[in-house]
Parts: C-alpha cells; structure tokens; sequence
C-alpha cells in the first residue's frame, strides 16, 4: 500500500506552502493521492497526516466526507449520470437503466473486468446539455443511448485516451506558482494593513 | 415580449475559441479593468462597487459592495475566497465562465482583492469541473508570469496570490461558512451564526469575503465602464445584466444572458432567442424560477419579471437564477422525490432536523411512487417540513388555489438553507398537484396525464 512517491512528495510539499496553514492542502493532498493510485489508499492518508502535521484520523474525517474520494478501487471509467431534476426531465433516468443494461451492473458497482463503475449522481452543471453523463469527470453531453453504448465501446478500445484520462487524474496542468514573484502566504498573527492600502492612505492626505 | 437589445457584460467571450487563453482575453479588452482600478484608490473602488449596487449572483443575491463594506477596520491579513462550487439543481453558468473565460473571473478576484485588502486570494472550484480547473491553472499561471499576480503587480504596490482551491464533491460546501471549513481541510459543514457573515470571522477566523463566480466576473465591465452605466441596465433594484440558466422541457435550453429586472421569466421560456417554448407543443404545467431550493411557480406567474425584490415577496426565489421547465407531461411525484433525494443525500448531517427530516422525507416520497403510500403520508410530510421550516412556508399566490403568497425567505430550526430547501418541492408540488400524490395513495399508479 503505497504512501506518496518521491516526485510526489515534492509536489505536495509544493502545494502546501501555498496555504497559509498546511491543513488547507488536505483536499488538494488527497486528490492527488487519488491521482497517483486510482483511490485513496490508507498508507497515503498517514502519509498526508504526516505531511500537513495532522492525526491520520483527521485525514480519513475529511475524505469520507466527500464523495470524490474513494477508498476502494473503482473502475478505470467511473460514469457519474445524472439523475436530478433537469436531466430526469429529459430523460437522465432512462439513460441511467440503458446503462445499467449494457454493462449489466447497478450504481456504484463495477464491471467484473474492472473497467466500469456506474454512479448515479446529482446535478453535474450541464443542464441545457440533458441528459448528461461525466466519465472520470469529462463531460458527455445530450447522450442518447446509441451515443452511450458508442461512448462504452470506444472506452473499451482504448479510443477515448485523449480525452478521458485514468480516474483520479482531474486537471492535467497544475498551478505553478513562480517563487521569485509570489506576494507569498498572507499568515493569521504575522500580516499588516497591505501597504496598497496604506499608500492611498498616504496619498489622499497629501492631497487634501 | 420585452427582449432588450442591451449588449453581454460577462459572457461576450463565451463564442470565441480562444477566449480562456491570455492573447485571446488581451485581444478582446482583457485586464482593461484592472488597469482602472489600480489608477484609482481601493476605496474608489469600492465606492464605484457600491454604487452599481451589484447584487450577488451566487444565491442569495446580497449586494457585493455592502458585504465588502462588513469587513472589520484594522484587522489583517484580510481574504477573498471565490465560490466556484456551483451545485445547485439546474444551474450551469459559473462553469461557463470559468471554462470559457478565466482571466475575467481572475480579473474580477484582483480587483476585490485590491479594493478590500486582500492579501491572499483562493478560487475555490467544484471537484467535479476538471475542465474549469485546468483552465483557470493555465489561466492563472499566465496572469503570473504576465505580472498580473503576484508581487507588484504592474508596477503598482498591489501585491496578491491567487491560489487554485479545489472541492471533492459535497453540494453543502456551496454555504460560505462550509466553503470556508472545507478549505481549511475540514468536512464541509456550515458554521454556526453568529457571526453572519465570514466578512467579520472567515478563513482562519480572519476577515473573507467570499464572492460567486458570476458576481467577480462582473467587475473588469464595471471598472471599465463606470458604476452609472451598469445602473442603466436594468432596474434600481435589479441592475446590471445576469445569465440564466434555462432547462428542462424547452425546445430551445440555454444559458442566457439578459437584462436584469427587466426581463421576464415569459421571455426566458418562449422568446424564440431563448427558451422557444414549450417543447412537443405542450402546456407549462410548472416552473422552477431559481434552482432546486426555490418554491415552483405556475404558468399564471409567467410574466414576472427577473427582480429578486418582486419575485422574493411573491414566495419564491431568483436563487442562482436556474429556470427548469416542467410540462405537461411531468409526473410531479417523481419530480418532487427526485429533488427531494438530493437535499437528503447533500445534507451534511450537523443539523438533527436536516439530516433525520430530509432522509425521512425521501423514504415516504418513496414509499409513495412504490404504490405503498398511506393516505396520512401526505399530511406527515408537510408535518416533517415543519419541523425543519417552521410556520407558514414560502409560497406563491395563486388565483386556483386561493393562496396568498408567503415570502421569502424560510423560518428554519436549522444552521443553514439546505434544510429547509427540502421544502420546496415537497409544498409546491403538494399545494399545486395533490391529486397526483392521492392517485399513488389511493391506487398505486400516477394519474393518467403524469408520466415524465
């Protein structure tokens, strides 16, 4: 059970010192633990704990709250269609059951093969596009049936690599924050009044 | 039909292919309005803010210039957080202006920053909006190496850093108090009010102003343009322009951006430039006028116009300004427990009456779409909304049903608004359409008319 990589490590000591508390990183630090092994695996919690000065327990608190994070394996595609009140108007239920048939498993199960997970979600914004579906959180929209079993068997070949990467991978460019102009972390108990602020000050007192 | 010929504010970019690059935003007027603002003083800004009287699209519709004005003198550092957790049933437009046009949305954040003295900045974007996020990374990364962000920003002594926050899937942390707990790295619960607003006691228990998506990336257009021009647009109370989201059973969905307060909600649904109608040539049966969490409106309240001071007293709300249609053909039973399983599946579970009520209200709703409904069950669930909004729940006036309208907002036994947005589609859809629930009562079966 792996904790973070060496390159990772890096990176998430990166992301740290972007927060002015280290315990801001815990959700960026978890999905990146998601991005490395597919889930969130124990060994990366205790490592996230130790990273951002945190108990283990206080990592797992917050991950099995939200519902991004898994901490078990899912498939390789995790088709997240929506249900609520916009697609279901328009047919997001039934895309959901022709799904269900085709891959012949329930919401939040997973193909034998372990290349499919269905989920069965809540409004992912793309109302005007109903009924939508997200696979590894890209969007498909206006999905028809035809389109989906499409959609399932170019996931299958391998002939939506482009486009979908592996589940955990959310965005593939990263923020960079260059050190050499960074205005740096604005820290509880060490700031001052910004001197933007104070300068205008100064200014309108020498003008009046 | 009053369809304004008024020009875009915030979405001009939204047809153009290279709209989210930085050549493509410097190409088409980008970072004008910041340049304004640094010509002059923060509280010049803040003033001109405060006189366009830009109310707040994310919900709650609180003018931004006021909130900005609660942060307490002398206390420092002071944040901006940016709401971009758009999750609110029917709503798709904060993504469209993330994905289409990120260097606004940056723009917008620097000019509050420097207006109210932030010294550090989080854009906090939806979990599930890979696309958004990489588009405000690269976005952002741009911006620094272009010396928009960071230190001394265009040779001014306006210093910030604009960090890339994102969510994990959790509707709650729409709340700016559960926005600002998950972007401490905790569960996403509200905090308890006192204080109101995370103004006085936010991030860290510093003073943060926490803005939506939409209501930032109107700033540049008002820095450039003037407070008095965006008051000409629209109404004293409503001004500006505002995108809509419109869905459902229109023959032509969309996210449209119109004239605030002047426009109406008969425009939005029929105008051929925007919703086109009714789809299959059926009747409007039901209209959801903003979001999940609003109270439904019936065709006979079609000719509103888009004004949160109008549309609020008259029981509903214009919320996160999400139009869903529903027709003819709508099993309203269905709908209202569809509706109702998100609020109980997004409850986060502090509060006894949210967490108990709205899963209890699903499993009734659902008993009843099974067949297995009792005839008491329709008279528990208004009881069980009480217990989460207490006294009369806000409603619209209808001339059928010889109701007065109750306005909004609710009464609540609850921290935070998700609670009592259970209510909603539960008293709607109970008020309007109670036949519907009483053929599932009494046969099992929807109505003969009612199949989604």
């Amino acid at each position: 059970m792996p904790r973070f990589t060496a390159e990772n490590t890096i990176l998430a000591r990166d992301i740290i010192a972007r927060y002015p508390r280290p315990k801001s990183a815990l959700i960026p630090l978890l999905h990146l633990a998601q991005e490395q092994d597919g889930y969130v695996v124990d060994d990366a919690m205790e490592h996230i704990a130790e990273l951002i000065g945190v108990t283990a327990a206080e990592v797992l608190g917050t991950c099995s709250f939200y519902e991004m994070f898994k901490r078990e394996p899912v498939g390789e595609y995790l088709l997240n269609v929506c249900t609520n009140i916009a697609c279901l108007l328009v047919g997001g239920e039934e895309l959901l059951e022709h799904l269900e048939g085709t891959l012949g498993i329930k919401p939040g199960s997973t193909t034998a093969d372990g290349k499919f997970t269905i989920e069965d979600v809540e409004c992912i914004a793309a109302c005007t596009e109903a009924p939508c579906l997200q696979v590894n959180y890209r969007y498909f929209y206006k999905v028809t049936p035809e389109a989906a079993d499409a959609l399932i068997d170019d996931l299958r070949h391998g002939r939506r690599a482009h486009e979908v990467p592996k589940h955990g991978v959310l965005a593939r460019t990263r923020q960079q924050i260059p050190q050499a102009t960074r205005a740096g972390n604005a820290v509880p108990g060490l700031a001052s009044e910004p001197v933007w602020l104070r300068t205008a000050a100064v200014a309108s007192e020498g003008g009046a | 039909m009053t369809v304004s010929d008024a020009p875009p504010i915030v979405s001009t970019r939204f047809g153009l292919d290279d709209g989210h690059t930085l050549e493509g935003y410097l190409a088409t007027g980008g970072y004008e309005g910041l340049k304004a603002a640094l010509a002059k003083a923060p509280t010049e800004v803040g003033d001109e803010v405060k006189a366009a009287s830009l109310l707040g699209r994310g919900g709650a519709g609180f003018p931004a210039g006021t909130k900005w004005g609660f942060c307490p003198p002398g206390v420092w550092p002071r944040y901006l957080v940016v709401n971009g957790d758009e999750s609110e049933p029917g709503t798709y437009k904060d993504r469209l202006l993330m994905e289409k046009d990120p260097h606004q949305l940056i723009e917008g954040a620097l000019i509050a920053c420097y207006a109210i003295g932030a010294a550090q900045a989080f854009l906090y974007v939806r979990g599930e909006m890979a696309l958004a996020q990489e588009r405000i990374a690269q976005a952002l990364n741009d911006a620094y190496v272009a010396g928009y962000i960071g230190q001394n920003i265009l040779g001014t002594d306006f210093s910030v850093d604009v960090v890339l926050h994102w969510g994990a899937g959790a509707y709650i942390v729409g709340e700016e108090t559960a926005l600002i707990e998950s972007l401490e790295g905790n569960r996403g619960m509200p905090r308890l009010k006192p204080p109101f607003f995370p103004a006085a006691k936010g991030l860290y228990l510093q003073p943060t102003v926490v803005n939506n998506v939409e209501t930032l990336a109107n700033l540049p257009w008002i820095m450039t343009n003037g407070a008095a021009a965006f008051t000409r647009l629209g109404t004293e109370k409503a001004p500006g322009m505002r995108l809509f989201t419109v869905s459902g059973h229109v023959k032509n969905p969309g996210v449209f951006e119109v004239e605030y307060g002047v426009t109406t909600f008969r425009d939005l649904i029929y105008d051929p430039v925007y919703g086109g109608g009714i789809r299959d040539g059926n009747e409007l049966k039901a209209f959801i006028p903003g979001g999940g969490s609003a109270p439904w409106f019936l065709a006979e309240h079609v000719d509103m116009p888009l004004d949160p001071s109008i549309v609020g007293p008259s029981g509903s709300m214009l919320g996160s300004g999400a139009i869903v249609v529903m027709d003819s053909t709508t099993d309203m039973v269905k709908a209202c427990w569809r509706l109702v399983r998100f609020y109980a599946r997004e409850s986060c579970g502090k509060c006894t009456p949210c967490r108990e009520g709205t899963s209890w209200l699903e499993k009734i709703l659902a008993r009843v779409l099974a067949g297995e409904g009792r005839a008491a069950d329709l008279d528990l669930l208004l009881d069980v909304v009480d217990n989460i909004s207490p006294a009369p729940f806000p409603k619209a006036k209808t001339e059928a049903g010889d109701w007065e309208a109750v306005p909004f907002p609710y009464k609540r036994t609850t921290i935070c608004d998700l609670g009592p947005s259970v209510g909603s589609p539960i008293v709607s859809a109970l008020l309007h359409f109670r036949g519907e629930f009483e053929a599932y009562v009494d046969r099992g079966v929807p109505v003969e008319v009612a199949r989604v």
